[in-house]
């Protein structure tokens, strides 16, 4: 799969070098600001609240 | 059957259509293997995210609400820290009790030795997991502020988004736990602390676990979550006021030094 992306990319090897730490990069961003915010929703040792309180 | 049909194929190897079907084979496995790495590789990642990076993103956004309260106490920045080696403690008379702020608004600063030097984290109103996750020490906004008569009750992660709690089981009773609010300092003592089920919710009354007692005293209680890589318990630390003194008085002689860092540098 990552053979075949890296195939089709554009353009010498060094660009498509630097297209693929681009898209990694770009990943990278989007796990930290939308996936694992929403994942920690579902790990247990974050809540430290009691009773009614507590957060989900 | 099926051995001779393998045996045919063999025999006719140059043919075309078997080597394609075992390319998609191969390209399905290879493309689901590929998959597998990539989740376990965001998993770790995730692992990483939540023990390492939070704590980073934490820290800085708690210094800049530190910053900020700093900012908001502005020319009455407390005094530069008086060597003040006279023997006999002043008393200031009845803690002054500020009025609790909005959801998220900044109550003050919590200051404990037992920590280090450098722990020094805002307190903030409300629990709810935007406050807890970024800014540090929650306060239960049903509960007492500062000073006044009652429980002025806190919660903190002990893992991640800053651990600001990390530490709670090394407390030792008589330890310093001082609160800086826009009023001055409030210097609490240590006193136990107990572990319990997290619905427990008596921990948080005017007088901790003696639902419908009138308190006398003010009682600050810190609650997290234990053991510390788990939440099926709560750790909760109980503290008591011992004194209090106003912002003009200056910060008390031990962290005077924390508190020129925290709020007086601007």
């Amino acid at each position: 799969m990552y053979g075949w992306i890296f195939r089709h990319l554009p353009g010498p090897l060094w660009l498509r070098i630097l297209t693929s730490l681009v898209l990694i990069a770009g990943a990278l961003i989007l796990m930290v600001q939308f996936l694992f915010p929403w994942m920690s929703g579902f790990t247990a040792f974050t809540d430290s609240t009691i009773g009614s309180a507590s957060q989900p | 059957m099926v051995v001779q049909e393998k045996a045919r194929r063999a025999a006719r190897r140059p043919a075309r259509a078997a080597p394609a079907r075992a390319s998609i084979l191969r390209g399905t496995v290879q493309v689901l293997g590929e998959l597998l790495i990539t989740a376990g590789i965001i998993l770790l990642l995730f692992v990483g995210w939540q023990l390492w990076w939070t704590n980073i993103e934490s820290d800085a956004k708690q210094s800049a609400v530190i910053k900020e309260f700093a900012q908001g106490l502005g020319g009455a920045v407390p005094a530069s820290p008086e060597p003040d080696p006279s023997a006999a403690p002043v008393d200031y008379g009845t803690p002054a009790v500020a009025a609790a702020p909005g959801h998220a608004g900044t109550i003050g600063i919590m200051y404990i030795p037992r920590f280090g030097p450098n722990y020094t984290r805002p307190i903030v109103q409300g629990t709810t997991g935007d406050v807890l996750d970024t800014l540090g020490l929650g306060h239960y906004a049903n509960t007492a502020m500062p000073g006044a008569a009652g429980n002025f009750a806190v919660a903190g992660h002990r893992q991640t988004h800053g651990a600001v709690l990390d530490n709670i089981h090394t407390l030792v009773p008589g330890d310093k736990i001082y609160v800086q609010t826009k009023d001055g300092y409030y210097i609490y003592v240590f006193r136990n602390n107990q572990i319990v089920m997290p619905s427990r919710t008596d921990v948080l009354e005017p007088v901790p676990t003696r639902p419908g007692v009138t308190p006398t005293e003010s009682f600050l209680t810190m609650t997290s979550c234990n053991p510390r890589f788990g939440a099926e318990e709560r750790i909760i630390a109980y503290a008591l006021l011992d004194s209090w003194q106003p912002a003009s008085a200056g910060p008390p002689a031990e962290i005077a030094a924390q508190v020129a860092a925290a709020v007086g540098g601007n």
